[in-house]
């Protein structure tokens, strides 16, 4: 009774989808030059962001502007590890994801007390004070605290060189893979148990409480989980952009890319932010070409496209493609069944 | 054996003091009902006893002393609260509700008793799938009720489930109250207006005014007396 021919055509839908995805993702970096592969894995590393964000905001109903923060600072692990340590990338994932992770389970206890708004101007602090703290500790060459990885920057090996000659291929493919296995762990974590209890303590934290739920600990977990995918997503960054960086405004504008990546793709949805994140990257880039000569009018022409988004789409467009669908279903079907309620 | 055992129990909202020394009980497998007028202090007395407020007197679980212990804590020991107003998750479909409900499990028979569930709620299998908000009141009431089935707890704390019900609704969900108690020997604790169903389900009553126990009993006897029947359950 579970797998009734409507199961059974959703399960293929889905499968057919995420194959398509998977392909078109693969074969990117093979028809486009280097521009516009570092620009898809900017969109990746942004979209790993965001579902971090999204199992926080969306999910559990934590709203975060702060997550640049935790992105500076994976991008930060990842830069001086391989810079002054002579680390390869590979291993400063690790470091950086654990590190996020701590410090987002360590501002998550204090975020057990405020909601809201008031949860929003704490973690908007929490952007501001990530440059002035990394300003005071990281002194590069020059003394300012940019990270430069040109030079240790990685190779691709040998055996990637039939799809991963150019560096900045093999750069884009090392994301997507770190994107891709993040992405599967995410739905696995969504969609299982602690994803209900997500959701619960979101609507009703009463009841959940009733159920046995630990608010507290589900809460601070949820920080933590997604304070450690910005912090792999500012490691991955790094990787791409061959620096890492901390201006105020930079971690201030960060945080506002992931948080409308999520609502522009659909929050509480599992492919919503890495849609948010593509739309939300590539419009920018869009834009910003669209009016030669004229800096100030690109932002607002990005702003204005946002805003018109939000209008058409206001669940997102995972949202809205989901409401469609169910609606094409729904007159499909219509005729068909119509039970009545019980009461 | 007594499975609770409640002395003194006084609590409220802040200053407002709603509950003035409580001494009740429920044994094993036990079903006991708390009658009384809207006001009287039903909710609050079961919202004490699942730890959402703060309380005073004493509560005594399964031998362990569990006064002001927190709802998580009393979920895991084996009490599940179905609130007034279901309290079901609007977001969550039905499934995932049930699924919820299992929370403090850790073993594989979850999905079992989901299918049981929803054979004992058809209704309800019919829209596994859909959200719980999106379904009417009646049918939320259900869910809710084998949502707090689904933890396998040792006592139940019912808060007026026949609420929203149409009367033959109300009717089949006691009887199936009655089947459940028999086959799984979970306790129950019913909080009631409709005291002459709720009466013949339960072997037990505590009738409630203001925040004092004014009358107990079996429950024949409770129906039997004509003072309580007019003075409190309106028969
Ligand atoms: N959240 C609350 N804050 C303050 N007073 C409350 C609250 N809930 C209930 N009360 C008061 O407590 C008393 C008992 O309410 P309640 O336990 O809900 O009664 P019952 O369930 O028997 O109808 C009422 O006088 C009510 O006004
Ligand atoms: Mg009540």
């Amino acid at each position: 009774m579970k797998s009734g021919p409507g199961a059974r055509r959703a399960l293929l839908i889905r499968g057919a989808t995420t194959i398509a995805v998977v392909g078109v993702l693969c074969w990117l970096p093979q028809q486009y030059g280097p521009t516009e592969t570092t620009l898809y894995a900017e969109a990746l590393f942004i979209a790993v962001a965001a579902m971090g964000l999204n199992l926080l905001t969306g999910y559990n109903g934590q709203v975060s502007i702060g997550h640049g923060a935790f992105f500076g600072l994976g991008a930060y692990a990842t830069g001086i590890l391989m810079l002054d340590h002579g680390w390869p990338f590979l291993a400063t994932l690790p470091v950086a994801a654990v590190l996020a992770a701590v410090v987002g389970a360590a501002v998550g206890f204090p975020a057990l007390r405020v909601k809201g708004l008031y949860l929003a101007l704490i973690t908007l602090g929490l952007a501001a004070l990530f440059p002035a703290l990394v300003n005071k500790f990281v002194k590069s060459t020059g003394g300012t605290s940019l990270v430069q990885l040109y030079r240790v920057r990685p190779k691709p090996p040998e055996w990637a060189s039939s799809f991963a000659a150019a560096e900045d291929q093999w750069r884009y493919y090392v994301t997507l893979v770190v994107a891709g296995v993040l992405f599967a762990l995410m739905v696995n974590l969504v969609r299982g148990r602690f994803g209900r209890a997500l959701v619960a303590v979101r609507e009703h934290e009463a009841a959940a409480e009733t159920l046995g739920i630990n608010l507290a600990r589900v809460k601070v977990s949820a920080f933590a989980i997604s304070a450690l995918y910005a912090g792999v997503a500012g490691s991955l960054a790094a990787l791409v952009r061959l620096q890492a960086n901390a201006g105020q405004i930079e971690v201030f504008q960060q945080s506002i890319i992931f948080l409308v990546a999520v609502v522009i793709g659909g929050t509480a949805t599992t492919l919503g932010p890495v849609v948010g994140a593509f739309v939300v990257v590539l419009l920018q880039d869009h834009t910003a070409d669209l009016i030669k000569d004229e800096p100030t009018l690109s932002p607002a022409l990005f702003g204005i496209t946002l805003i018109l988004l939000m209008y058409v789409l206001p669940d997102g467009l995972v949202g809205g493609c989901r409401r469609l669908f169910r609606r094409i279903r729904g007159r499909m079907h219509a005729g068909s069944a119509t039970d009545s309620a019980p009461t | 054996m007594t499975l609770l055992s409640v002395t003194a129990l006084a609590g409220g909202y802040g200053p407002v003091k709603v509950l003035h020394g409580l001494d009740f009980e429920v044994a094993h497998g036990e079903i006991v009902v708390i009658l009384g007028a809207n006001g009287a202090g039903k909710t609050t007395t079961l919202r004490a006893l699942s730890g959402m407020i703060p309380s005073d007197g004493e509560i005594v679980f399964d031998g362990e002393d569990v006064t002001g212990r927190k709802p998580q804590v009393l979920a895991r020991r084996g009490v599940a609260h179905v609130p007034q107003g279901r309290g079901t998750i609007d977001e969550l479909t039905v499934e995932e509700n049930l699924r919820v409900g299992a929370w403090t499990r850790r073993d594989s028979d979850v999905a079992a008793d989901v299918d049981r569930w929803f054979e004992v709620f058809p209704h309800l299998a019919d829209r596994r799938t859909q959200q719980a908000g999106s379904m009417s009141g009646g049918e939320q009431q259900m869910l809710a009720i084998a949502r707090g089935l689904m933890s396998r707890p040792r006592l139940l704390l019912l808060d007026e489930p026949s609420l929203g019900l149409a009367p033959i609704i109300t009717q089949e969900l006691f009887a199936q109250l009655g089947d459940l108690n028999r086959e799984l020997d979970t306790a129950m604790l019913i909080v009631e207006q409709n005291a002459g169903l709720a009466l013949r389900l339960a072997s037990r009553g505590y009738v409630l005014e203001t925040g004092r126990i004014v009358a107990q009993g079996a429950a024949t006897e409770l129906e039997g007396n004509e003072d309580v029947r007019r003075a409190y359950l309106g028969l």
